[in-house]
């Protein structure tokens, strides 16, 4: 049984947690005491259907103000899959969540009004999507119910769809529209009877359908976590690097390269948990026994023989900011690649982009929240990544606020 | 009433019968994570089957090697006995280190104060008891087996989670987790609570034990047992609770889904009394495990109040 894992964004009004409490309704995975207390929560506030939204919305904020403020997760199954839906914030304010919740995402659900059509947050959710790689887009146009289940208004909005973001989409981009109606659960898990017109997939079918594990295909790596060493008399010379492959796969008797050492040596023992397997995957935590006595420690990255990514002490990446504070121009961070951390001085930001437009802005002094822009920085030791496009699992890094601790920023690599 | 309205034939079955693989790989990368980012990392330890499933996969992760974490329990003084004879044999059989902190010695200083009434309990009280236990032995992450998929304000809660020095989450300022990067720096006096199994269901969790056949304590298999009614619910007949007139015990036969201490956990009548029968009772249950929880049935927004306070 795989795991398939969702983002869905969607501004305020477009229903996005009505679509998600269908989802969980329709696929039973709703408990009889919670769909009670939201029965009886809607008859509290005076609607006379069964008001899917309030399953995911959840903190005390979220009521006052009616709105998702956070990342939220969301579980359902069917017998062949489970889902984890990471549901985030639409409005303006909260790319941050978007791109935090979307980081992991298999598969992202973009919902469009159909009797608004495309709006500023649907250029914005798209890029988003588009900018982490997501393998697949399903834009779902909802409330069709609203908007007469029209047919002609659903070809328009994808044809404008279309136009308007031909050069944002990565070729390697799966793309669907779906007309629904999450309200009445029409094309979600059930086909709807009153768009006759639409013999596509419902969303349920796309989800099932949905690859789930893109980075087996990628180039091998696996940075280590830690150095196993059991210190006993019977396991005297036991060193075991544990980690969890981030893409590729590795065999025992593999030829790897073991990196900052830049030494070669070959894999004896790949064991998971204690027990020894023949070869590992992407996605898997393994701990793996080398054939050389190499100082390796946290940090460290083996990768397939001859297909290492380059040493890095310099690098170029879109950065999406997270942090109330501002990024700025000169300023050091702490840069996180996988586990490895490494300083870092921002050197110079490039430009910043508006979402919506893909408009530059040049040399700006500062990239503030929620702000996607281009930026050189120089690391204090290099770092082995990928281009994100190359190797989406060994291309991302997040950058620390060495004064505050948080997470600021986070960083997609440039082709050099 | 509520109408259900008709579903796909293929969903008729909640939920499945096999574990994602998936979730261990998950869980086993934070718990390496915590060993490595941290210097005094701990496993919180209640005696119940998330804990018990933490520290198995803490085994797991760094084998053959020890785990490199200690147990802290916060005994609440109103623990099932047979809680607490597990916990002690698995200990022993695993070779852990085992920290007990009584929320009683917090009473007797004068920390906190016993409740009164029908609903006295001790669940509150034992929130000061972790914190000092936190501050007393250093421990900058403190590894818990809560789920998301357990309650709506955990849904929102990250896998590091920074608290303050006072043990407190703050749900606007988390910090943004992205891809598998899990940022565990943090300033003196803060600390991390570490969620492994965020991801989990409970019915993963089950399935889980049944795949790795995990020994449970015994209250989690149905067994005769004298309780009484309260609220629509059923509870274990103990010296611990505060019965009133008219609640009179009677021999059942119950088990428990979710074990906190006697005052706030509720029993469900049940025959299942293996792993493959309690598992068929979870896929098709009609009332959702935290139902028998009294203490989130405090206020709509009771654990998000909990967690802001420096609750698990």
């Amino acid at each position: 049984m795989d795991i398939l894992r969702i983002a869905t964004a969607g501004s305020v009004d477009d229903g996005k947690s009505t679509l998600i409490g269908r989802l969980l309704y329709e696929t039973r995975s709703v408990p009889r005491d919670k769909l009670e207390a939201i029965d009886a929560a809607s008859k509290r506030r005076g609607v006379d259907f069964l008001d899917l939204s309030l399953l995911t919305d959840g903190l005390i904020a979220e009521r006052e103000q009616g709105i998702t403020i956070d990342v939220a997760h969301v579980y359902f199954s069917t017998p062949g899959r489970k889902y984890i839906i990471a549901d985030t914030p639409g409005h303006f304010e909260y790319t941050r969540n978007m791109v935090t919740g979307a980081s992991k995402a298999s598969v992202s659900i973009i919902l469009i009004d159909a009797r608004n059509g495309i709006v500023e947050q649907t250029a914005r959710h798209y890029a988003i999507a588009s900018m982490l790689r997501i393998p697949k887009v399903i834009v779902c146009v909802n409330k069709m119910d609203l908007a007469g289940y029209d047919q002609s208004r659903f070809d328009a909005i994808v044809a404008q769809f279309l136009g308007q973001f031909d050069t944002v989409k990565p070729a390697a981009q799966q793309l669907h529209f779906l007309p629904a109606s999450s309200l009445h659960g029409e094309n979600i898990t059930m086909r709807s009877q009153h768009m006759p017109w639409y013999s596509g997939p419902t969303l349920l079918d796309m989800l099932e359908t949905a690859e789930a594990h893109h980075q087996r295909v990628f180039a091998a790596r696996m940075q280590v976590q830690t150095v196993i060493r059991p210190r006993t008399e019977a396991l005297h010379d036991y060193r075991g690097y544990a980690g969890r492959i981030a893409s590729g796969a590795f065999s025992t008797g593999d030829a790897v390269h073991v990196l900052p050492n830049e030494r070669a040596s070959r894999i004896t023992v790949i064991e998971r948990f204690g027990q020894p397997v023949a070869c590992a995957e992407a996605g898997d935590s393994v701990t793996l026994q080398l054939a050389d006595d190499i100082d390796i420690s946290r940090g460290a990255l083996l990768t397939a023989a001859g297909q290492q990514p380059p040493a890095r002490k310099e690098l170029r990446a879109r950065l999406c900011w997270l942090d109330h504070a501002p990024m700025e121009n000169g300023k050091t961070y702490v840069l996180q690649h996988g586990v490895n951390r490494v300083r870092a001085k921002i050197a110079p930001i490039e430009s910043v982009i508006d979402v919506a437009t893909q408009q530059l802005t040049d040399a700006p002094a500062q990239l503030k929240l929620n702000e996607i822009g281009m930026a050189v920085l120089r690391l204090a030791q290099p770092v082995f990544a990928d281009a994100y496009v190359d190797n989406p699992a060994n291309g991302a890094f997040i950058l620390i606020d060495e004064w505050s601790n948080t997470t600021a920023g986070v960083g997609f690599v440039e082709a050099s | 009433m509520i109408d259900i309205i008709a579903r796909r034939a293929d969903t008729a079955a909640a939920g499945s019968a096999s574990f994602p693989a998936e979730l261990e790989d998950e869980a086993i990368y934070i718990l390496r994570e915590t060993a490595a980012q941290f210097e005094r990392p701990a496993i919180l330890f209640s005696g119940g089957k998330d804990s018990i499933v933490i520290t198995h996969l803490a085994v797991r992760a760094f084998a053959p090697a020890k785990a490199p974490f200690s147990l802290l329990h916060v005994d609440t003084g109103h623990n099932f006995p047979e809680t607490l004879v597990y916990r002690d044999s698995m200990v022993r059989d695993l070779g852990l280190n085992l920290i007990v902190r009584y929320v009683q010695d917090s009473i007797d200083r004068g920390r906190v104060r016993e409740e009164t009434g029908k609903y006295a309990s001790r669940n509150a009280l034992q929130t000061v008891t972790l914190l000092d236990a936190i501050e007393e032995l250093k421990f900058d992450a403190c590894i818990g087996g809560a789920r998301r998929d357990e309650e709506k304000a955990r849904a929102k809660e990250r896998v590091f989670s920074v608290r303050n020095e006072f043990g407190q989450w703050d749900a606007q300022r988390q910090r943004p987790e992205l891809f598998d990067m899990y940022n565990g720096r943090i300033a003196p006096g803060e600390n991390v609570r570490v969620f492994p199994i965020s991801n989990w269901t409970e019915l993963d969790v089950w399935n889980y034990i049944r795949e790795q056949k995990i020994a449970l304590p015994s209250i989690y298999f149905a067994h005769d047992r004298d309780v009484f009614d309260r609220d629509g619910l059923v509870w274990a007949d103990s010296p611990h609770i505060n019965k009133v007139p008219g609640e009179l015990p009677y021999r059942a036969r119950v088990r428990f889904r979710t074990v906190g201490d006697m005052t706030c956990t509720a029993a469900v009548l049940s025959e299942a009394d293996t792993l493959d029968t309690v598992i068929d009772e979870i896929r098709t249950a009609e009332i959702s495990e935290r139902g028998a929880r009294i203490d989130d049935k405090r206020s709509e927004a009771a654990m998000e109040k909990r967690k802001r306070d420096g609750y698990f």
